[in-house]
């Protein structure tokens, strides 16, 4: 029997306005994520992978698609349903310092979601929620009442995650959790975030650009280029056959902090495509190795080419 | 988990609950230029409270005395006395109380009107924010001088006339201050991690945004003080201000024009009143931006 | 080994760069922020050198005190020297200064998209630099910019182009040429590719492995990225509180790693081969710059830390001529037995 996903993406497009035309931000995604479960979205910078979060969550709005959560199509609510809805649905933001606002203090920023949506609305029972949640993500209590600029990028992310989880929330976007922050201290991020969904069951979608990152993370991993999904697999089948060139070069790339088994980089070369009104063809075809005039005259579509693999390239037919 | 008990142990300093408010005068106190200013301005402020109140108005302030006409500065003046035998320094200090009323409750009116047309043209942006700016645009492009001669020819000349002129022409300013600092909050990630609570716009715009965009509004605000005093200086010396007989430090320096090459203080005295408070405004201006910045601690 | 014997090596060597018990304090009305405390450093000639470290570890400070930028108020260097080529930097001219930086020493900023003028074509910009420390007028400049262009595998056809109009990753490459286009001596790269894709990082570091033989310069690799550091680095220091705590070769570094925070940077890194494994973080926090610890700086988020941690400075011991470490768990007797143990 297959249980129903908590959250499922179809055909899910933004696109933005221009002046040189429409810029084919995320371009028909389509994914699934099971509840409890993880899944990383990797790709470069530019390639839609942060839009594609935000649309989910409506803090884009979605140019077209649907977006099943819990079977219930987010993009058809109302503006206030919506609000409503996000008390499931949380995004934890990259920047830990951009993304508190810098005249509130911590108890105030924490307390804002259980304001907002009149969950609690007692001052006394708010502070208490407030240390509760402060103590579950690991900030000492004497911190109440800093602000966020007094504190270090480690103690602000979270604050980020305290906020998030104030709600209650099934499901949360990871944007990029940990890029902003040093080795040692995003280790400890992660390990919390781990142990979060492990006590809370949460759903995570987990952005990133780090590979290394991600497939700690994850247990699916969706591979972004240029507004499409090119690749999707459980992150030990993605490891083990990479199969799209793009994620092949990708996962080559890395740097390993070893010195043994140095394996054989693939350089790419030539021009990223514009985004903006991209012609039919694989978008990746100006830097693959392997492109043939199939590639530049066609786009391919996504295809399972194992169970639970699925990759869109001309080569695998 | 050991990073959890890691966070709790190490760490020095030790943090009270203070009030934001005691931070930012703190970090004023700071900077000495600004403390100048913000003292002068005090003691602007106790003057224009208190002369009213101290100093008679019918009989210190208006009541000619030709017999003692165009005194040089002495122990009875300290700053002489005009051509109509009034004291000179009387009616400085009491023309302080005239500028600074007008100048705050101008800057009150219009800032009021621009905050909330520029919060909204900013924040929404679109339409909204092309139709707003529009129309400020259309007031910006009439000079604010002009305004005000319409304004006073049209309606008379009067203090309300004179408030409505300046808060008129203030008002774009204003809008176009607001207007850019939401602007620059506006796209910020801890508004859209508002959004992603569940705030409405009315919420974020007061909880979020204008709160963050507060230090050019405010250095706007005191800077708009300045130049307001300064118009009502202007309009008065070409004598369309504050009527006469009430003292005015622009209409002082308008009367004492005729006589600037043999009685020269009494230009001086007015001149300088208007150049000190306009100075001190600056200084307490800018040295409030830095203040009002939390992030250049 | 003897005192005596360390003292010939270390003269033997050719350094391109030396910096010896370098002391920077950054003096604010908020106090005195110790930025640099002890900072030692070689970097030999044609070799590259991976300076690792956290956020305000005083990694780029380190850099910018080799071309005596570090910005005057508020940092003061307090103590120390600094010798590039065999020749002491502090005591040199403005002047003298001025033609050093961008001729025999030239940098490269993190991110590329603020280090080049938004309003000037980019062989103009890579021009300029030739044209103040070599000969033969702006022609010549212009022909040169032109081939440091095609050398870092951009069309020199391109040249006449705006920064906006390149990419992230070919700005870097433009940012690069530039502080290549004197043929430095030395060449301090920080962070070099932390603002770029990790595809387009790759290319990049592959560049600058192929130019750094070519011309057999001599590099200071500033990054946190150990990745990186195995990938193009011949030594490592690990610095700490504006300190090195650890120095080797790759193979001492990688393979014989010794302090407890070195050992700690490892374990906080999510392990390719095996993606289960928990992350082994380290605890706590970057000890305040402005407070530090009385011993080790490190002691306080130090799982092996003992009484004599927290009051005195451990001293250097040696594992072999190229590896040191700063730590009290080690002696003369113990250093070569391995890892720490975990007690």
């Amino acid at each position: 029997m297959s249980t129903q996903p908590l959250l499922d993406v179809k055909g899910l497009k933004k696109y933005f306005k221009t002046p040189k035309g429409m810029l084919h931000a995320v371009d028909d995604v389509t994914f699934t994520i099971e509840k409890g479960k993880t899944l990383g979205v990797v790709g470069e910078s530019g390639c839609g992978k942060s839009t594609t979060g935000r649309a989910i969550l409506r803090l884009l709005e979605p140019t077209a698609g649907e977006v099943l959560f819990e079977g219930e199509d987010v993009v058809k609510l109302s503006k206030d349903e919506m609000r409503k809805k996000r008390t499931d649905m949380q995004i934890i933001f990259q920047d830990p310092f951009s993304s508190l606002n810098p005249r509130k203090t911590i108890s105030q920023i924490i307390a804002d979601p259980l304001k907002i949506n009149n969950i609690i609305t007692d001052k006394n029972q708010q502070l208490e929620r407030v240390r509760e949640l402060m103590e579950t993500v690991g900030l000492a209590d004497r911190l109440i009442n800093t602000y966020p600029h007094e504190l270090d990028g480690g103690r602000r992310q979270r604050i980020g995650i305290a906020r998030a989880l104030a709600l209650n929330p099934k499901f949360i976007v990871c944007d990029e959790p940990v890029s902003a922050l040093d080795v040692s201290i995003q280790a400890q991020i992660l390990n919390l975030m781990k142990q979060l969904q492990r006590k809370m069951g949460l759903t995570y979608m987990f952005i990133t650009h780090d590979l290394s990152v991600v497939n700690h993370f994850s247990d699916d991993i969706a591979v972004m280029y240029l507004g499409k999904l090119i690749e999707k697999a459980p992150s030990e089948e993605l490891f083990a056959h990479p199969t799209h060139p793009y994620t092949q070069a990708l996962l080559s790339a890395i740097p390993i902090p070893s010195l043994d088994n140095r394996k054989e980089r693939i350089l790419l070369k030539g021009e990223i495509t514009s985004p903006i009104e991209p012609p039919a063809a694989c978008r990746f075809a100006n830097r693959c190795p392997h492109a043939t005039d199939r590639c530049r005259s066609a786009e391919p579509q996504l295809k399972e080419i194992s169970p639970g693999h699925f990759v869109s390239c001309f080569l695998t037919d | 988990m050991s990073n959890t008990a890691a966070v709790h142990e190490n760490e020095q300093i030790s943090i009270k609950k203070k009030s934001q408010i005691v931070d930012v005068w703190k970090r004023l106190c700071r900077n000495k230029t600004a403390v100048l200013g913000l003292i002068i301005v005090a003691i602007l402020v106790l003057i224009a409270i208190f002369a009213p109140i101290v100093l008679d108005y019918e009989n210190q302030v208006i009541k000619t005395d030709y017999g003692n006409a165009l005194k040089a500065p002495c122990a009875a003046h300290p700053f002489g006395t005009d051509e109509m035998g009034r004291d000179i320094l009387v009616r400085v200090l009491y023309a302080t109380s005239t500028s600074l009323s007008i100048g705050v409750v101008t800057v009150i009116v219009s800032l009021t009107v621009g905050l909330i047309l520029g919060s909204a043209a900013g924040y929404f942006g679109g339409k909204v924010d092309m139709i707003i700016m529009r129309i400020m645009d259309i007031f910006l492009a009439i000079p604010g001088i002009l305004l005000a001669i319409c304004i006073v020819a049209s309606l008379g000349n009067s203090i309300i006339n004179l408030v409505i002129a300046q808060a008129v022409s203030a008002v774009p300013t204003f809008a176009r201050v607001v207007r850019g600092a939401v602007m620059t909050v506006r796209d910020a990630e801890y508004v859209e991690a508002a959004r992603a609570i569940g705030a409405k716009d009315s919420t974020i715009i007061f909880h979020d945004v204008l709160p963050n965009s507060l230090a050019p509004i405010i250095v706007q605000t005191t800077l708009q003080v300045a130049s307001v005093i300064l118009s009502i200086a202007g309009l008065s010396f070409i004598g369309l201000g504050i009527p006469a007989p009430r003292p005015e430090w622009g209409a002082m320096l308008s009367a004492s024009r005729a006589y600037i090459r043999d009685y020269s203080y009494m230009c001086l005295f007015p001149g300088a009143a208007i150049m000190i408070t306009i100075l001190s405004l600056n200084l307490l201006g800018d040295g409030l931006r830095d203040a009002l910045d939390p992030r250049l601690r | 080994m003897s005192e005596e014997v360390k003292k010939e090596n270390t003269n033997a060597k050719d350094l391109t760069a030396e910096i010896k018990d370098l002391v920077v304090e950054f003096r604010t009305d908020y106090g005195v922020v110790q930025a640099l405390n002890s900072m030692e450093l070689e970097i030999e000639r044609g070799k590259t050198l991976g300076l690792v470290g956290e956020t305000g570890a005083g990694k780029t400070t380190t850099g910018l005190s080799l071309l005596r930028l570090i910005p005057d108020p508020p940092g003061v260097i307090v103590k120390g020297s600094i010798k590039l080529d065999g020749k002491d930097i502090l005591s040199m001219s403005d002047k003298e200064m001025q033609d050093i930086r961008g001729k025999a020493v030239a940098m490269i900023f993190q991110d590329p998209m603020t280090s080049l003028d938004p309003v000037m074509t980019v062989e103009n910009q890579i021009a300029e630099v030739i044209k103040l420390h070599e000969e033969g007028g702006m022609e010549h400049a212009l022909t040169r910019a032109r081939e440091m262009l095609e050398l870092v595998g951009i069309p020199g056809s391109r040249g006449s182009e705006y920064p906006h109009q390149f990419s992230g990753g070919m700005k870097q490459r433009v940012v690069i040429a530039m502080a290549l286009a004197c043929n430095p001596e030395l060449l301090i790269a920080d962070e070099p590719t932390t603002a770029l894709d990790v595809t387009i990082q790759a290319q990049v570091l592959e560049m600058m492995k192929g130019l750094r033989e070519k011309y057999n310069t001599s590099m200071l690799m500033i990054t946190h990225d150990l990745g990186i550091v195995a990938e193009i680095c011949d030594k490592v220091s690990v610095i700490y509180a504006g300190h090195v705590i650890e120095h080797g070769t790759l193979v001492d570094i990688f393979k014989n790693t010794r302090h407890p925070y070195t050992e700690g940077l490892f374990n906080s890194l999510p392990n390719l081969e095996n993606r289960t494994a928990e992350l082994k973080p380290i605890k706590g926090l970057m000890p305040d710059p402005s407070n530090l610890p009385k011993g080790c700086a490190f002691c306080p988020r130090c799982d092996y830390a003992m009484e004599i941690c927290k009051t005195e400075k451990p001293k250097r011991v040696y594992r072999n001529d190229t590896h040191y470490v700063e730590c009290h768990l080690y002696n003369e007797d113990n250093i070569q037995e391995g890892k720490v143990s975990i007690r």
